[in-house]
């Protein structure tokens, strides 16, 4: 191949803006307009990559999406692996290198592997390195195959934008069919939305002879979207429409070329025109692969477009006319053409000053790194440095068919077309099988016609018109040479062959066992010829053969398009504490619990955390401890059947809370299962909160709600979740009644009024706050709950005053510890999926209670009556000891094996106690109270004491000290 | 992605939704309720091929509704507020 630049011409360059890119070290020159592909093309460079598995060159084979052959890493801070040279713009300063080839394309040390070929085909690595592991031999297998290289010092520049967008009409593709599509929906007072992958819209007329209207097919392109752009209506160049998901919702990616990166455009129009147009096929020859073999539209495209000439002695190979126009315009050019027709006849006049060569295919090209001739199925040899195919034209359906689509097969024009309509969709132009422009049209009337009366005059071809015509010219069994079907996975005719005999008949089985067509051109070029020979050798017709599933996307799109913004901190968002700015002021080292972000300690980092949570927790038991308890559930329940609600709901008795007072429960699924724990308060008559857990809010929220909708009606109960309306700052400890009396709360903290699990009412400056006596801590402990942006305040005054009594903030971590001190749980780390109320010590409703309630018939089940269940227990090593590794098995031995006993659920040293202290779930624990057990953890057994789970203040005086 | 119309809300994405169901699902109370339609009640799903009713909720406005719906073209046939008052 000679490829070269014509001095003139080039409908998308502009020559006074050179630019000058790098492509495997070499610098390559170009003009602004020009793709990495065409610049190459102009500087002779044939061979632009090493193919996936056999490592042969490669070069440009197509100018668009389809491009199999053409795929370059392109490096900087826009760093792309596989990016197609086919639609990648040319620019300054772009660094450009090959995939699959070491050091470069033109010298790959791989390329070795091709003289092997026959001893490699499809499914060997499978096959062959099966024995004594495939994962032995995986990794340098791996790195001989495949394409191109992430570039691990890239740093991202930033995220995507993401758009929803609504319209009328989404026409995808703006070549002759979706401009006259666009126009006439317009035309009938709708809003369009015209998308194409392209940076200037035309599509096929940007490179074909064409007459519009009376007017060269350019201007006509100018017009129509000057006209479009001046209603109003959304145009979207370099956007691709990649995937149509349910409901009809179409996916775009839309690229901007100036360092942002792309935008995702969601839109849910109400009619989608597919105006997606068609992608030529290549012939079946042996090694059709070799560079300087090209799309013959492809060659024109180059030619009208870029003004590159690809070869000096061509021969265009073709089945249907399309290849014509090809063969008369290079000739035109300058360049030496013979055109091949495989057909006898029906075909048109040759072009001026091209020999035709009836009747005729090519069986094989020769060249090693190039092309370099032909022969024909006849013996006749014809030199060339440029050979150009065209096997017809495969409409570009893939949208339809995500759409789910039914596909009908033309004979005619030996291809799928679409089928049944599908609601909301339509098709039209080269993408439903039209070829003339006047077929076009007439498919762009019909596609939107259902959507009203338009005023626009559909477009009329005034020229003169391509025309259909083609025989078939699949890939046939047992045909000589290498012949290749998919160019990107290396998919040749002996391997569909090879399939066939192996028994994978089915497309999804052909494709899976050959690869055919899972490139990163998802086979745009290659799944029809692959079908037809499979259908070819197993007798089938095309249609019984059938296609795979079409899945999106269409071309590949960057991950970043779909995260948009849901990256790094917003991937999952934490819940933030009003106070949170201030716990940090006084130290407080932040972790995330259950989706809030809360102090885990107050100073102490690393090595030192340790040390400072122990402290903390000691100095919580010896005076007073300060705790933002804020993450608490607050879900109001409120209403005439409050009363009848909560008791349904809670496993406890709870309608026989009196006003003002509060009450420890279980909430079970209806399988049983203990779902949260908590504290509700009863206000008043008609008025209940429940305090569920931190982390479980949402859930306990939701099931609320689904109770109250499906058993007692919306007008019975009313529930808000009051959860974030108010801070909740929590007095614990001997001292927690003094500090308060300090304060002036407005209401009395004596023990008569005030006394464990009731609430009070009383003020802070102007704000109401309520007060629960309710303990985690085990500890005397206020629950003082205010409006949440008036929480500093107090805050800071609790703190102020606490220095009189050596208060201290707690993290959570400690509050951890003090809870498990007193054998108090947290639902999920001290229960699982299985643990029922009575597993817990909750014996009582389930044998007594006879009102219904949510998981009351699981809990007289079989299994809820096992003997042998998991019970909560304490567990107790002798001081000196490491504390228990949560989640360590408790043992039994029997039959010379282990046997899990249950397991540790909580472990913590105690620093009240001196000695750690731990809780778990025991086979039998609530009778094995003095038990010795065995707990294994990683092949280390250790002895425990099975105890209560209460290790401190057994009596319980402490919450009245 | 799939449109579903809320009663309350209108057509809105379907990753607004959370699934609570088949319709008609009909809790038997009591401690003394036979085990096997308990079971049946807690775990047995019809699955159907076609048309499916199906208790929804839409957690952007928390109401919960039924939606008739095809599990085969993904068609939305109906959708009401629990109770009936209002449909979309
Ligand atoms: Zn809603």
């Amino acid at each position: 191949m000679t490829a070269s630049r014509l001095a003139t011409g080039g409908s998308a360059i502009d020559r006074s803006r050179p630019v000058r890119f790098s492509f495997d070290g070499a610098t390559v020159l170009g003009f602004a307009g020009d793709t990495i592909a065409s610049a190459l093309l102009a500087n002779d460079v044939a061979v632009v990559g090493r193919s996936f598995k056999y490592h042969r060159p490669r070069g440009v084979w197509g100018a668009g999406v389809e491009e199999p052959n053409a795929l370059v890493d392109v490096g900087g801070p826009q760093a792309t692996p596989n990016t197609r040279a086919t639609t990648e713009p040319a620019r300054d300063g772009l660094v450009a290198k090959s995939v699959n080839a070491t050091p470069n394309a033109l010298a790959d040390r791989n390329a070795f592997l091709d003289r092997f070929s026959r001893f490699i085909p499809a499914a060997f690595y499978y096959k062959t390195f099966m024995w004594p592991d495939w994962h032995m031999f995986e990794p340098r297998i791996r790195a001989m195959a495949g394409l191109g290289k992430v570039d691990t010092d890239w740093t991202s520049p930033g995220t995507a934008d993401q758009i929803n967008h609504h319209c009328d009409v989404l026409v995808v593709g703006a070549g002759p069919a979706g401009l006259a599509a666009a126009k006439l929906a317009a035309g009938a007072g709708l809003s369009v939305t015209l998308v194409d992958d392209q940076q200037k819209p035309g599509g096929s007329l940007g490179h074909r002879a064409g007459e519009i209207d009376g007017k060269p097919a350019a201007i006509w392109v100018e017009e129509t979207v000057a006209e479009l752009s001046a209603g109003g209506h959304l145009i979207l160049p370099a956007t691709t429409a990649f995937g149509i998901y349910d409901h009809n919702l179409v996916g775009l990616n839309q690229r901007h070329f100036d360092g942002r990166r792309d935008t995702l455009w969601r839109v849910r129009p109400r009619q989608t025109v597919l105006a997606t147009g068609a992608i030529e096929r290549p012939l079946p020859f042996a090694n059709n692969d070799l560079p300087g073999i090209l799309s013959a539209d492809a060659a024109l495209a180059y030619l009208r477009r870029h003004a590159v000439l690809v070869g000096r002695r061509i021969v265009v190979a073709t089945n249907n006319d399309s290849a014509y126009e090809v063969a008369g315009t290079l000739a035109e050019a300058g360049a030496d053409v013979t055109l091949v027709d495989i057909r006898r006849d029906g075909m048109p006049d040759a072009p001026a000053k091209v020999p035709l060569v009836k009747g005729r295919a090519l069986s094989a090209a020769k060249g090693r790194l190039r092309v370099e001739g032909v022969t024909l199925d006849d013996g006749t040899k014809l030199d060339a440095d440029c050979v150009l195919v065209s096997g017809g034209w495969t409409p570009t359906i893939h949208l339809f068919g995500q759409a789910k689509g039914k596909l009908s097969w033309s004979e005619a024009s030996a291809a799928f077309v679409p089928g049944d309509p599908v609601d909301g969709i339509a098709v039209a132009g080269a993408a439903a099988g039209a070829v003339s422009l006047s077929e076009v049209f007439a498919g762009s009337k019909k596609a939107v016609a259902s959507l009203g009366e338009t005023k626009a005059t559909l477009p009329r071809s005034t020229g003169p018109e391509a025309t259909s015509g083609i025989a078939a010219a699949w890939p046939v069994p047992g045909s000589k040479g290498r012949i290749w079907i998919d160019y990107q996975n290396d998919v040749t005719v002996k391997d569909v062959e090879l399939a066939a005999r192996e028994n994978f008949v089915s497309v999804e089985h052909l494709k899976r066992y050959t690869t055919l067509g899972m490139a990163t051109d998802q086979g745009k070029t290659s799944n029809l010829p692959g079908l037809a020979l499979m259908a070819g050798i197993t007798g089938r017709t095309v249609p019984e053969v059938g296609t795979t599933t079409y899945r999106p996307p269409f071309t590949p799109v960057p991950l970043a398009s779909f995260a948009g913004a849901r990256v790094g901190e917003l991937m999952a968002p934490v819940r933030r504490l009003p106070l949170e700015n201030v716990h940090r002021d006084s130290g407080a080292v932040f972790q995330e619990y259950g989706g809030w972000l809360r102090p885990a300690h107050y100073g102490g980092r690393d090595a030192d955390a340790d040390r400072v949570i122990q402290d903390e927790a000691l100095r919580a038991r010896r005076s007073v401890a300060l705790f933002d308890g804020s993450t608490l559930g607050k879900i109001e329940v409120i209403g005439p059947k409050a009363a009848e609600f909560v008791n349904f709901l809670y496993y406890n008795t709870m309608s026989t809370l009196k006003p003002g007072r509060c009450r420890y429960g279980f909430m079970l699924s209806e399988n049983g299962v203990v779902f949260d724990d908590g504290v509700l308060v009863r206000l008043d008559e008609h008025r209940f909160v429940v305090s569920c857990s931190s982390s479980h809010v949402a859930a306990v929220h939701a099931r609320l709600e689904e109770w109250r909708q499906d058993r007692f009606g919306r007008e019975a109960v009313y529930i808000h979740n009051a959860t974030s309306d108010m801070a909740t700052l929590t007095v614990s400890g001997p001292n927690a009644r003094k500090l308060l009396e300090t304060l002036d709360l407005g209401l009395s903290l004596d023990d008569a009024y005030l006394p464990h699990m009731a609430i009070g009412h009383g003020r802070y400056g102007g704000d109401a706050v309520r007060i629960a006596r309710v303990s985690f801590t085990g500890d005397r402990s206020y629950e003082i709950s205010i409006r949440a942006d008036r929480a500093e305040p107090l805050w800071a005054h609790l703190r102020q005053a606490g220095q009189a009594f050596d208060a201290v903030l707690i993290g959570l971590e400690a509050l951890m510890i003090l809870r498990a001190e007193k054998g108090f749980i947290v639902i999920g780390k001290d229960t699982d999926g299985t643990t029922l109320p009575h597993d817990l010590g909750s014996e009582g409703p389930r044998s007594k209670r006879q009102s219904e309630y949510v998981g009351r018939r699981s809990l007289f089940t079989e299994e809820a009556s096992r003997g042998n269940r998991l019970q909560l227990v304490g567990l107790t090593v002798p001081q000196g000891e490491a504390p228990l590794p949560t989640g360590a098995h408790g043992i039994k031995r029997a039959d010379g094996r282990l046997h899990s006993q249950g397991f540790v659920t909580s472990s913590y040293q105690s620093p009240t106690l001196g000695r750690p202290i731990a809780l778990g779930l025991i086979e039998r624990g609530a009778t094995r109270h003095g038990e010795t057990i065995e707990i294994q953890h990683l092949g280390k057994v250790r002895t425990a004491k099975i105890s209560a789970p209460c290790a401190f203040d057994l009596a319980g005086e402490r919450l009245h000290a | 992605m799939q449109l579903f119309p809320c009663p309350f809300c209108g057509p809105r994405d379907e990753t607004e939704f959370h699934y609570g169901g088949d319709a008609g699902n009909v809790r038997p109370d009591g401690a003394d309720v036979p085990i096997d339609r308990w079971a049946g009640y807690l775990y047995l799903r019809g699955n159907p091929k076609g048309t499916a009713r199906e208790i929804w909720v839409h957690m952007n406005c928390g109401e919960f509704f039924v939606m008739e719906r095809d599990t085969i073209t993904h068609k939305v046939l109906s959708s009401a507020a629990l109770g009936g008052e209002h449909t979309a």
